[in-house]
Parts: C-alpha cells; sequence; structure tokens
C-alpha cells in the first residue's frame, strides 16, 4: 500500500527522521496564508500523487513569493498529471504539499527495503540523490551500496559507519546521518513497511542532512495489526475497479487488451494471460477469484470484466482441483444469466466431476464454448474477437 | 524413494480444528497419509474426525512421533506456529497460511536456518509424493507415480502442470509447492537439491514467475550442480511492471524479475523454458 509523500513526512517527523517543515493543502489561499508564516525566501509546491517522476511532469515547482504559491496551488489542484509511472491516463491532483524551499550543497539517496536473496531487510544508498536510482543501478552499481541488517540484532553502528564513508560524509555529517538512519529503521520495522526511500537526501549549505522527498510503502500482509493503514489509504489514488475488487477479496489487474480473465490461482491467472498473448491476443485483466470461488464472486468478477468496454471475449480457466467442477459451473451459470453475458464466454474446467460441469455448460442454453485444455481454450477464444 | 514425504511421514495438523484444517486433515488422510493427530491450544484431549487434538506440538509429538506438520493457523499466528513446530524438533514443516507479514518471515526464517528443520512455504499448497503421501491441499487424483520432480511458487499452475504430465502417462516422484511470499522456507535450489540426490527422480520441472531473483539463483546453481534434466515454465511475461499480480511475491520491481530475464538465464544454463503454459508436459516428454 502506498500513501502520499506529506504523509510520509509525518511519519518522519514522528520517527525523528530530520525533514522540513512543511504543510498539505486542498485550498490555495490556506496555502498562501501557511506560505507567509514561513517567513523564506523560495517555496517549494509538490502535488500529492502516488507516483515517481511529478518533478518532469509539471507537478513540483519552486517559487519565491507567497502569492506565487498560491497561484501554483491553483493551478495544481485538479490537474492531471501524467508520468512515467502514472500510465497514459495520469493522475488527478487532489492535495498540495508547501514547504520553505532548502539551500542544497549536495544530494544523496537513501532506503529501506527487503532484499529477498539475503533474506534480509537492507540498507540502500547512493552519493547519486535525485535522480532515478533504477538507472543508477544498472549504469553504475558501484555507486550504490547495499547494506543488509541481521534481523538478530538490528541496526549496528558500523552500519552507518559504512554509509557516511561510502557517501564521503565527515564525522558531524555521519552524526547526523546515524539519527536519520535509525529513525528509517524504527519506522521500516515498527510500521511494517515495504519500503522507505529518500531521494534525495540532502546536505544543505548550513551543512544539515535532511530528507527533501520521503516515500513509504506498507506491507499489505501487516494490516491487521495497523489500524493507522487504513486512516492513510486513499482511495482515490487507485484504479476503481481493482478497489472494488479487494471487498470481494479477488485479485484483480487492469490491462489494456480485450480479452477477459476468470481464473483460480494467482499463477494459473498470470499463465493464462500470458497464453492469450501466446495464441497473438491481449490480455484486458489479470484476475484471480482464489481457490474456493463462491458464486457471488465469481458474479462479481463477471461484473468487474465486463464493465470494462475493451472486452470483446472472455475466457473462463478454473482447475478446480478438490472443487467439484458443477459447483463451478453452477457457479457459472448463475453469474452469467444475472449480468447477462453478450460476448463470447469460453470456459475451461478441470478438477472433479468435470463431465457434469461440461454438460451443464452446454444445456444451460448460454452462449458457452466449452475447452478441455488450455490450449484449446486460448486459441478458441481468440479466434472469436 | 522420493523428497521430504513418504510412507514414513507421521503427520500431525497445526490448526486441526479450524474448517480448513480439519477439511484437509481428512482429505490428506483419505489419500493414505499417516496423520496422527492434530494440534488446537485449549482443545487438547479432545477428539475431531477420530484425530487425537493435543494442545501443543511438543506434546503431540511426544505422543505419536510425529515428525511432519500441516499448518493451517491463520496469518496472525502462524509465525509462532511455524516457531513451535520448530522448537518441538519437527523434521518437515509445511505451512500453507497465505498473508504472513514480510518482517515476521525474516525472522522465522532466521530460526528455521539455524535448526534442523525444513520449512516448506508460506502460502503454498504442500507436497505430495504420488502414492505415498499427500501433505497438502492439492488434489490427490490427479498425480501419478513416476519420476518426475515438480517445483512451483505457485498452486493451480502445479496442478496444471503436474496434469498435464498425468495425461501424458508421465508419473511424479514428488511435487513441491514452495510458496509464493517474497521471503519462503524453502528456495528452487533447496529442493533441486534433494531431487539431485533422490535416485528415483529422473528430470525436473520447476515452475517460476514474475519477482524476486530466485529463479536466477537456480539457474546458476543448475549450472554447476544440477546432472538431470530440467524444464521451466515462468508466469507473468504479459504482467505489467511495479504490480502485484495476486500473490505477495508477484512483482516486478525495476528491471530485476520480469519474466524475460528469468527465461534468458534459465535458457543460458540449459534449462528448457516452455514457450507456453499449456506445453509444460510435452516440452518435459521432449527431453526423456
Amino acid at each position: 500500500m502506498n500513501i502520499h509523500e506529506y504523509q510520509a513526512k509525518d511519519l518522519f517527523r514522528k520517527f525523528n527522521i530530520a525533514t522540513s517543515e512543511g504543510e498539505v493543502f486542498e485550498n490555495e489561499t490556506e496555502a498562501e496564508k501557511y506560505a507567509k508564516s514561513l517567513n523564506a525566501n523560495e517555496f517549494v509546491v509538490k502535488a500529492q500523487i502516488h507516483a515517481g517522476g511529478r518533478g518532469k511532469a509539471g507537478g513540483v515547482k519552486l517559487v519565491r513569493t507567497p502569492s506565487e504559491v498560491k497561484k501554483t496551488v491553483k493551478d495544481m489542484l485538479g490537474m492531471t498529471l501524467v508520468t512515467h509511472q502514472t500510465g497514459p491516463e495520469g493522475k488527478v491532483v487532489n492535495k498540495v504539499y508547501v514547504e520553505a524551499a532548502s539551500s542544497i550543497k549536495k544530494e544523496y539517496y537513501l532506503s529501506f527495503v527487503t532484499d529477498r536473496s539475503s533474506e534480509k531487510n537492507v540498507i540502500i544508498a547512493s552519493s547519486q540523490g535525485g535522480v532515478d536510482i533504477e538507472k543508477v543501478a544498472e549504469e553504475t552499481p558501484e555507486k550504490l551500496l547495499a547494506q543488509p541488517i541481521d534481523p538478530v540484532v538490528g541496526i549496528q553502528s558500523f552500519h552507518v559507519r559504512n554509509i557516511g564513508y561510502f557517501l564521503g560524509l565527515n564525522s558531524p555529517q555521519t552524526k547526523q546521518l546515524n539519527g536519520i538512519l535509525i529513525g528509517m529503521y524504527n519506522l521500516f520495522t515498527k510500521m511494517d513497511c515495504a519500503l522507505v526511500e529518500v531521494n534525495p537526501l540532502i546536505l544543505t549549505e548550513e551543512d544539515d542532512i535532511k530528507a527533501l522527498d520521503a516515500k513509504v510503502n506498507f506491507d499489505d500482509n501487516a494490516a491487521f495489526r495497523h489500524k493507522e493503514y487504513s486512516e492513510l489509504h486513499d482511495p482515490r489514488e487507485e484504479e476503481p475497479s481493482e478497489l472494488e475488487a479487494k471487498k470481494w477479496d479477488i485479485s484483480f489487474v487492469k490491462l489494456s487488451g480485450n480479452i477477459g480473465c476468470l481464473v483460480n490461482g494467482a499463477g494459473l491467472a498470470m499463465a493464462t494471460m500470458d497464453i492469450i498473448k501466446y495464441h497473438g491476443a491481449e490480455p484486458a485483466n489479470f484476475l484471480d477469484v482464489g481457490g474456493g470461488a463462491s458464486v457471488e464472486q465469481v458474479t462479481q468478477a463477471f461484473k468487474m470484466i465486463l464493465s470494462d468496454k475493451n472486452v470483446k471475449a472472455i475466457l473462463v480457466n478454473i482447475f478446480g482441483g478438490i472443487m467439484k467442477c458443477d459447483t463451478i459451473a453452477d457457479g457459472i451459470i448463475t453469474a452469467a444469466k444475472e449480468v447477462s453475458i453478450k460476448v463470447p464466454l469460453v470456459v475451461r474446467l478441470e478438477g472433479t466431476n468435470v463431465e457434469l460441469g461440461k454438460k451443464m455448460l452446454v444445456e444451460s442454453g448460454l452462449n458457452i464454448t466449452t475447452a478441455s485444455t488450455m490450449k484449446e481454450a486460448a486459441s478458441t477464444v481468440v479466434s472469436l474477437i | 524413494m522420493s523428497i521430504l514425504v513418504d510412507n514414513n511421514t507421521k503427520l500431525i495438523v497445526q490448526g486441526i480444528t479450524g474448517s480448513q484444517g480439519l477439511f484437509h486433515a481428512i482429505q490428506c488422510r483419505d489419500y493414505g497419509t499417516n496423520v496422527v493427530g492434530g494440534v488446537t491450544p485449549g482443545k487438547g484431549g479432545t477428539k475431531v474426525e477420530s484425530f487425537d487434538v493435543f494442545n501443543s506440538v511438543s506434546e503431540a509429538r511426544r505422543e505419536t512421533g510425529a515428525n511432519t506438520s500441516l499448518i493451517f493457523v491463520p496469518a496472525p499466528f502462524a509465525p509462532d506456529a511455524i516457531l513451535e513446530a520448530v522448537d518441538a524438533d519437527i523434521d518437515i514443516i509445511i505451512c500453507i497460511t497465505e498473508g504472513i507479514p514480510t518482517n515476521d518471515m525474516i525472522n522465522v526464517k532466521k530460526v528455521i536456518d539455524c535448526s534442523s528443520s525444513v520449512l516448506i512455504g508460506p502460502n503454498c499448497p504442500g507436497i505430495i509424493t504420488p502414492g505415498q503421501a499427500k501433505v497438502g491441499i492439492m488434489p490427490g487424483y490427479i498425480h501419478k507415480e513416476g519420476r518426475i520432480g515438480v517445483i512451483s511458487r505457485s498452486g493451480t499452475l502445479t496442478y496444471e502442470a503436474v496434469w498435464q504430465l498425468t495425461q501424458l502417462g508421465i508419473g511424479q516422484s514428488s511435487c513441491v509447492g514452495i510458496g509464493g511470499d517474497p521471503i519462503i522456507g524453502s528456495s528452487f535450489t533447496d529442493i533441486l537439491n534433494l531431487f539431485q540426490e533422490d535416485k528415483d527422480t529422473d528430470a525436473v520441472i520447476m515452475i517460476g514467475e514474475i519477482g524476486g531473483t530466485s529463479e536466477q539463483e537456480a539457474g546458476l546453481w543448475i549450472k554447476d550442480n544440477f546432472t538431470k534434466p530440467v524444464v521451466a515454465f515462468i508466469a507473468g511475461a504479459t504482467a505489467p511492471k511495479g504490480k502485484r499480480m495476486g500473490h505477495a511475491g508477484a512483482i516486478i520491481s525495476g528491471s530485476s524479475g520480469s519474466a524475460k530475464e528469468k527465461k534468458e538465464l534459465l535458457e543460458s544454463v540449459g534449462v528448457k523454458v516452455s514457450p507456453s503454459p499449456a506445453e509444460m508436459g510435452e516440452t518435459l516428454l521432449s527431453l526423456l
């Protein structure tokens, strides 16, 4: 789960990670009033959306006066930002963050993330801050340091020293870094984060080290012990169909093709998308109804697939396993009747009572083509669009 | 022969009085697995569907000689259940539970690494050695006794692969679902190592997916250590970057973890990559 920069910076303050004072606004007059109270020579106005690359897209502006703050906030509110992470449709700006500008002497990169290979949380540091860190990793990996943290002992002084030396910091600067790293570590572990990222971390003309930007992602699996996740969640930032899917315990990701997919199991759902592509068409979505798909879930899944006007045909691929195929067929028939499917529907069923299930589908009077294998199902559905 | 579970498996089910735990305990027993009891704290001394219920794993082990545990405990309590099984010296621990926080699994994995227990999962379908023992949630009837090992990060896609093999008349030695989470007890490499040593396994199908680098690590290990033919399929070639595809671990972050990258590395070390998920069985047949 992602949160906004302003929320991440609130958490930074709570965990004593040095960052600038700032506030978030949905109204330009309030923003101007706040800018006046800051008594600064320059201000940064930042659009709050869940995507990187805001600067290049015009979502981060440096301005000189409170009245310019007012004008910029007004312009940004309601605008649609298109960055390399938003997709072509972009994201609407509902909130804008204002802070006093900092004098930047040098920029660095710092993050905490789980490293799956070493099975530890690691600190990633680089002297190349403020740029696309993935590019740094690809082109100049020697400018990146990954410092693993043993879960038994947590963050240690030598971790901080290693990073301080790597970034070329002097002793007083490393002391400041120490506070920032300990704060980030506590935030990462106590709040069950999937990512805590500062890009850039800056050294100011006054020799202060602080976080100029802040990005925090949470581990969705830890939501049961963090009530605050739901308070920080901004549903406006999510694809509405994906949000709806979550309510029904369905995994759904909207894609740009025209063959809707309804599958049980994440791996099989991905493989179903792949085989559609392999047969020359494009999937309209990823959809996993879970292991024990109920009639309600299947109905809801059809509704979500059909709400996408690009969908020209639907492929249902269920490996029932322990679930009985006649139960699944019943679910498909009930759902198909309720939502009146007008596009071709190809169903591949496998599992206990498969013959009975197929017979029910054929005799339902619905426009359903059954298939015995994944290959047959995919080639059939592709031929129908 | 086979790996991890067989006729000598004495299984307990942690969470046996829950609906999933009980359903699958019965399914495992019906398949022929020696299910010696189950654990639910507070319900020790009772019986459910003629299974003996114990209060703790150590008590269950003492009373039954159990060497394997299958865990159906809900995510908030599953790390504790795994650690309890480690503490009771259970040899093989299989955790089906989905949704355990990553930070909890980092700690659990550290404990596992310092113990003699083997953990499979979490977020996995379990292990089956056809004809001997089913320790998991997979449908037993799709399997056939034979000499092909199967390793997978997915559930239903594994069933698909197994079904393709069985339809072609090719049986399996053991099928292991290692799980779809970012931090898991046993990796592809760990299980490949067991299949290398197993004289009754002739070849292996490994089913990976986007996210992480465990398939690449397995590929590099195969190059130097694995002498049997390997067929692979990687799910998620059409998955967009940065989106989680159902499994907590199935996400392409940055340039790392794409299906293309995984397929290329596996092909470079001599693994035969199945071009389509419908051809996993046929691809394997072509190597025999």
